[in-house]
């Protein structure tokens, strides 16, 4: 038995209105269904369910105001309804892993899997490694199409699901909650929140400012021998870059990672870069990287490519919305000179990048003329002094003077 | 003392070398058994030695296997080191009452007064077109028993090695030699060292499934080994080198470290040492395993006197590479 609650989209939700419900108490739901929209300051937004079974009881009523964590529905998990749920749950898996190599029990699979059905169990036969490892992957085993003899499912297949889940970050389905962005209401809604979240920035956080120039050529040069071999579509841009380097320069000064709540400061073991996106239609989104640090530039170049894509479209996940640790803006090849962000709420640092300008810089003894960008730092006082963001600064030079260790 | 040299010999020189040092070593140490003086040995493997040691430590006996190992066993209670051969573990059959009725139990019987430092030798397994009551591998049945240490040399190294340790330990140790090792050949040193006989021996290392055999069934499989090799899967062959007690902790680490077992065995499968093996295996290692232990056990029938029959009788190098190679997720 489960309880479905309203989820929480960013720190700065309290409570949001449920317009409509999508389900009634007796329809069977299953991981990633969406039940119902809720009206948010970001938007009408779709809610997801993140588990499987029955709909016994809709507690919120439609136009009622939930704060967030109340319960707003039951589910009940037990599978009494099994019948009906397996063969839908069956099309998934094979809909997902049909790529993959079934050729060598081909034959043997396709036997078992009508057996399965004449006995309707919907226990998949799996190896109790595979199991175990299910457990700690969190992976759903019924998902999961076996590689072995009778469609057994081993160790090998578990990881090979979680991986290409991994791998796709597949924004359809899944355990984290999805939300669909409605275009014709952002801008209004977009702004309102933007607008609460910068009054509180601007009236509640002390903000200091810090400015470094940074000699861009080196980076520069890399990158455009790194992206010799690529495509257009594949290559590296300067911001990609930025985000490494802003997240490597965290993992020396952590102090700037993190939040300011109930007046304290708390560092964050994770490094999620938000990096604000400009919509079209106005207003814009800050989607994060997860764990910029341990991710190779090329990981970040395609998850940067994705996320923009699905911004664009409305087809970001709360989880991506509401996890940034620090957000860092780039103005971009037309942009402004130099950008002196408002830090996002409760963070407790943003980091600026201006556009890259040719200018007369001083190379040993002479005047040379160097591709040059202005990076700032808006801290948070409360969190840290100059002297933190001025290393910072200095670590992020470094690691844009050394682009191949990114 | 021979010179310490390296040297190629046959498992059955190993067996010699080793009971003639030990003989050399300690006056109490003779070899009794059916035709190991004047014959040499039914597997050759005494040959000479009537000769250098004289009838007083080579003794040939009548044929009845429970009258001279009862022999044996008095012996050994009386002070000797005993080496009681008995050709086939077929032949064992007559002589069971006195190892399993006596020698396994006089300690535990008599209070721990007396204990018996008897070492049996006897010849197992099959594949010399010997027939049904020539051919089995019955050693499963002895290592059911407490009281006994049952010792399967697979190498050289165990055919010399095993026989000094098992001579000091104050306990009834049997160990059964497969009558097609006698002629293997290995390196080796005589130097008078011997092995570990509490331990089981990793023979070859490997990430992907675990062959847990012992006798000639680790020769079969590292064959096997070589061919999946081939097919890019790495097997870890684990050399029992004792049935009882088996030593667990070097069996579960290769399983765990794997999470698939196979255990090739000659003897039958029902109720053998195989199926001991799998249940301990799937007792302690249960979430370890990422599919079914498999058996690879000689066919549930007397042994085939006909050539053909007798092969197919017995775990073959192909039945072991198939099995291997048919365990669900193997591969990748």
């Amino acid at each position: 038995m489960g309880e479905f609650k309203m989820p929480s989209l960013g720190s700065q939700m309290i409570d949001a209105k449920l317009t409509q419900w999508f389900v009634e108490p007796g329809d069977i739901v299953k991981k990633g269904d969406i039940i119902g929209e809720i009206d948010t300051e970001k938007g009408l937004i779709d809610i997801e369910v993140f588990e499987e079974g029955t709909i016994t009881e809709l507690c919120a009523k439609e136009g009622e105001t939930i704060a967030v964590g109340s319960v707003m529905a039951v589910i009940d998990g037990q599978k009494e309804n099994k019948e009906k749920t397996k063969p839908k749950a069956e099309t998934k898996a094979k809909e997902v892993t049909t790529t993959k190599k079934a050729k060598k029990n081909g034959e043997q699979k396709g036997k078992a899997e009508a057996k399965v059905k004449e006995r309707g169990s919907a226990r998949p036969k799996a190896s109790p490694l595979a199991r175990r490892v299910a457990e700690d992957l969190q992976v759903d085993l019924s998902k999961v199409e076996g590689s072995g003899p009778e469609g057994t499912i081993h160790k090998k297949d578990v990881e090979a699901f979680a991986q290409e889940a991994k791998g796709e970050e597949t924004f359809e389905k899944e355990i984290e909650m999805a939300e669909h962005i409605s275009a014709e209401e952002a801008p209004k809604n977009m702004r309102q929140a933007i607008a609460k979240a910068m009054s509180q920035s601007n009236s509640e956080i002390p903000h200091y400012y810090l400015e470094s120039e940074i000699d861009m050529k080196v980076a520069l040069d890399w990158l455009e021998s790194a992206n010799g071999k690529r495509s257009v579509k594949e290559r590296i841009l300067p911001p990609m870059l930025l985000i490494k380097a802003v997240a490597n320069a965290l993992t020396e000064v952590p102090e700037l990672n993190g939040f300011w709540t109930d007046e304290a400061v708390h560092i964050e073991e994770g490094i999620h870069i938000g990096f604000a996106i400009s919509l079209r239609q106005g207003g814009l989104v800050i989607p994060a990287i997860m764990n910029a640090d341990m991710k190779s530039l090329e990981q970040i170049r395609g998850e940067f490519v994705d996320m923009i894509m699905r911004a664009r479209d409305g087809h970001l996940k709360s989880r991506e919305i509401s996890s940034a640790t620090i957000t860092i803006t780039s103005l971009g090849e037309r942009g402004a000179e130099k950008v002196y962000g408002v830090i996002y709420p409760p963070q407790v640092a943003l980091v600026g990048f201006g556009r890259i300008s040719h200018k007369p810089w001083a190379v040993e003894e002479t005047i040379g003329i160097r591709p040059v960008m202005t990076a700032t730092l808006s801290g948070d006082h409360r969190a840290t002094d100059g002297h933190t963001g001025s290393r910072f600064m200095e670590k992020l030079n470094e690691q844009l003077q050394h682009p191949e260790d990114l | 003392m021979n010179k310490v040299t390296q040297q190629t010999i046959t498992y059955r020189e190993a067996v010699r070398d080793a009971m003639r040092e030990a003989m050399k070593k300690d006056e109490r140490v003779f070899l009794m058994g059916e035709d190991v003086g004047r014959y040499g040995g039914c597997y050759n493997v005494s040959q000479g030695m009537l000769e250098e040691f004289g009838e007083e430590r080579v003794i040939d006996t009548p044929l009845s296997e429970s009258g001279f190992t009862g022999c044996g066993i008095g012996a050994a209670v009386a002070g000797l080191r005993p080496i009681v051969e008995i050709m086939t573990v077929n032949f064992s059959l007559l002589a069971a009452d006195q190892i399993i009725n006596t020698a396994a139990k006089l300690l535990y019987m008599s209070g721990g007064q007396f204990n018996v430092p008897l070492v049996i030798r006897i010849a197992t397994g099959g594949g010399k077109q010997l027939a049904a009551q020539h051919s089995h591998s019955l050693e499963g049945w002895y290592a059911h028993i407490p009281g006994l240490k049952i010792l399967t040399p697979a190498t050289v190294e165990d055919a010399y090695g095993m026989l000094g340790p098992a001579l000091e330990d104050p306990d009834p140790v049997l160990i059964f030699e497969n009558t097609l090792l006698y002629n293997y050949e290995g390196e080796f040193f005589n130097d008078g060292s011997t092995v570990d006989i509490s331990k089981a021996k990793v023979r070859r290392e490997g990430s992907d499934v675990s062959i847990i055999t012992y006798g000639i069934g680790l020769h079969k499989s590292l064959q096997a080994a070589e061919q999946l090799a081939k097919d890019g899967i790495e097997a870890e062959i684990v050399d029992l080198r004792l049935l009882r007690p088996l030593d667990d902790e070097t069996i579960f680490s290769s399983v765990s470290k794997t999470h698939r077992a196979v255990i090739v065995d000659e003897g039958w499968k029902s109720v053998g040492i195989s199926a001991e093996l799998s249940a301990q295996i799937t007792g302690e290692l249960f979430y370890d395993l990422d599919s079914p232990v498999e058996r690879i056990c000689g066919a549930e029938v007397p042994a085939p006197y006909a050539k053909h029959l007798e092969e197919i009788s017995l775990p073959r190098v192909d039945d072991i590479v198939e099995s291997v190679k048919q365990m669900g997720g193997i591969y990748g």
